[in-house]
């Protein structure tokens, strides 16, 4: 309201404005013809000195009830002629004709003073001017001003009776719009609708769009909670059918333990009695092959256990812990060298040496890898088995290193094989399965292990944790 | 003489014959009575079934308990036994192929003796029997007899 009355104000006072300034124009070059044919009109009273002549003429402005009084006066400045309307005329100091100029005007309080020179073949004869009163000028001022008031009392009038009706029909709707945009946003409730109309303009369009928008968005929010709901089921079932798994495993490594290893004993042991017992009937290469049924027995039955360490080193849950690995090895060497108190085995072993892991773990890793070290070196009258810490691109990382029988590097990459073997088991005994169980522990950690070797001098296992 | 019956409840025929193989050879002379399932065990120790007119109170030297066997398996057997008053007291030497760490918890939970692991190199099973031999029937004491 406030806008549109301002614009109105102020186009109605531009208007005004102009008109009035273009009307003052007018009224200028008015008087101004009328001094012309005044001035010519008075040419030859001026060249006879005809006063009479020279007022009469000046008389006939009388039919212009606006000239409020005109004069004649000679180039010198002295009147010659007058003319009054009123009767009452004031001497008036007349604005000077600068050289050269033909006509000057000087606009006073509600009149208008027009000073030309007449002109006969070029040469000034007289100067005639004109007053004229400015009240039709302000008779019209005022008319305008009134027509505009009442002009702009009106038009404010039907805006204040209109707008009404536009409210209702565009702003409210609108309003509403935005109030039900920020409910949704705030609330994240989808299901609010705007009202709609029953027009059949753009902001009911507006409305329809917004609505079946919100429609779309309450769609996808159901569907996307919905597949969000299927995933969480999905999710849950895996890891059901996961533990479900993981107890089948553990069932089943728990029969192994058990049943495979009744017939291997019966094996063995009734192998065992036909050699006590029939012996004597059996030539070498009889007993041979007994003894070849009996050691095969007891490789399975090695076989079965190291398979089942290995599936619950997989199989078991980690809990980390502040360990001293060094106390670990010791602990280890110890036991290595009560078991065979006749080997010269020299330990080095950095001491201090603290990390986060399982303790059953990585106790079972030491084993292996000491245990490794040790049997490796037994060749050797006197072995050097350490271990330490590396520091190998900024990460730390542990070591157990031998000097004994070593590992031919080119075949570096199945020292970690399951039962793979870089060795005859006439050798050194064993199925093969240790590195491989040290590796599934030290991965389980989050590191990785890596050896280097040469035959006859020695292995380094390095890992990280 | 019954007191110095050893009661070996085992299902396995072959398991069977090699332990009686290896108390044998370790001139072991004991009487030994062999129960081939649970509820065969218990009818011996509490003079039910086939062995009725048995007298409960007149306990083997030892028995040897395996885990695994049909009917009625071995631990239910050890719980049986050490609920009853009369039972309570026999020693009990779980024999048995399994390491498992539940089996050999549950076992001294439910108060066994001793857990043996049978090895299935028969030259150290024989070794295993020798030793348990020495100990439970001759070092160890026996428990008193109850009086009525």
């Amino acid at each position: 309201m406030l806008v549109s009355g301002a614009a109105l104000l102020l186009a109605c006072g531009a208007f005004i404005g102009y008109d009035l300034f273009s009307f003052r124009q007018a009224v200028l070059n008015n008087l101004s013809i009328q001094a012309q044919i005044a001035g010519s009109n008075a040419v030859s009273a001026l060249l006879f000195d005809d006063q009479n002549s020279a007022e009469k003429t000046l008389s006939a402005l009388r039919v212009s009830p606006a000239i409020i009084s005109a004069g004649i006066l000679t180039p010198e400045g002295r009147p010659f002629a007058a003319y009054s309307r009123d009767k009452d005329d004031q001497i008036q100091i007349l604005p000077r004709l600068a050289a050269g100029q033909t006509e000057t005007h000087r606009f006073g309080d509600s009149e208008v003073l027009l000073v030309q020179s007449i002109v006969f073949q070029g040469k000034p004869i007289g100067i005639v001017y004109i007053r004229s009163g400015l009240d039709v000028l302000y008779a019209r001022l005022r008319l305008y001003l009134g027509i505009s008031a009442i002009v702009l009392a009106v038009s404010l009038l039907a805006a204040l009776l209109i707008s009404p009706i536009f409210q209702r029909q565009i702003s409210r709707p609108i309003a509403q719009l935005a109030e039900i945009a920020q409910l949704v946003s705030r609330d994240k409730n989808y299901s609010v609708r705007a009202a709609e109309s029953n027009s059949r303009d753009e902001v009911s369009v507006l409305v329809e769009a917004f609505n079946s928008m919100l429609s779309q968005i309450q769609e996808r929010d159901q569907a996307l909670r919905k597949a969000h709901d299927e995933l969480e089921q999905r999710v849950q079932e895996r890891t059901t059918e996961l533990d479900n798994i993981n107890k089948e495993l553990e069932a089943f490594s728990y029969s192994v333990s058990h049943d495979l290893r009744a017939p291997l004993r019966a094996i063995d042991g009734f192998s065992q009695a036909l050699l006590e017992d029939f012996g004597e009937k059996l030539d070498s290469m009889g007993q041979d092959h007994l003894h070849r049924v009996r050691l095969a027995a007891q490789r399975m039955s090695a076989l079965i256990d190291d398979l089942l360490n290995l599936s619950r080193v997989t199989r078991s849950e980690i809990h980390r812990e502040t360990l001293d690995l060094s106390a670990v090895v010791r602990a280890t060497a110890d036991e290595l060298q009560r078991g065979a108190p006749s080997r010269n085995v020299n330990f080095v072993i950095t001491d201090g040496l603290k990390v986060n892991g399982d303790s059953r773990l990585l106790r079972v890793a030491i084993e292996n890898l000491l245990g490794n070290a040790w049997k490796y070196t037994s060749g050797h009258s006197c072995a050097r088995i350490e271990f330490g810490l590396y520091q190998s691109n900024g990460r730390p990382a542990y070591f157990v290193r031998d000097d004994g029988a070593g590992f031919d590097p080119r075949y570096s990459q199945r020292l970690f094989g399951a039962f793979q073997r870089l060795h005859a088991s006439s050798e050194f005994p064993g199925t093969g399965i240790g590195l491989a169980t040290v590796q599934r522990i030290v991965r389980r950690h989050g590191g990785e292990i890596w050896a280097e070797g040469e035959v006859e001098k020695g292995a380094t296992f390095y890992f990280t944790l | 003489m019954d007191d110095n019956v050893i009661l070996l409840v085992e299902d396995n025929p072959d398991d069977e014959a090699l332990t009686l193989r290896a108390l044998k050879k370790n001139n072991i002379g004991n009487h030994v009575v062999v129960a081939r399932d649970g509820s065969e065990a218990l009818d011996y120790m509490f003079g039910t079934g086939n062995y009725s007119g048995r007298d409960p109170n007149l306990l083997p030297q030892v028995i040897l308990l395996d885990l695994k066997l049909p009917k009625i398996d071995g631990l239910e057997v050890l719980r049986q036994l050490r609920a009853d008053h009369r039972t309570k007291l026999a020693p009990v030497v779980i024999l048995t192929s399994s390491n498992e760490e539940q089996d050999r918890f549950k076992g001294y939970d439910l108060g066994a003796n001793s857990y043996v692991r049978k090895p299935v190199d028969f030259n150290q099973f024989i070794d295993a029997v020798r030793q348990l031999g020495l100990y439970w029937l001759i070092f160890n004491e026996r428990p008193p007899a109850r009086r009525r």
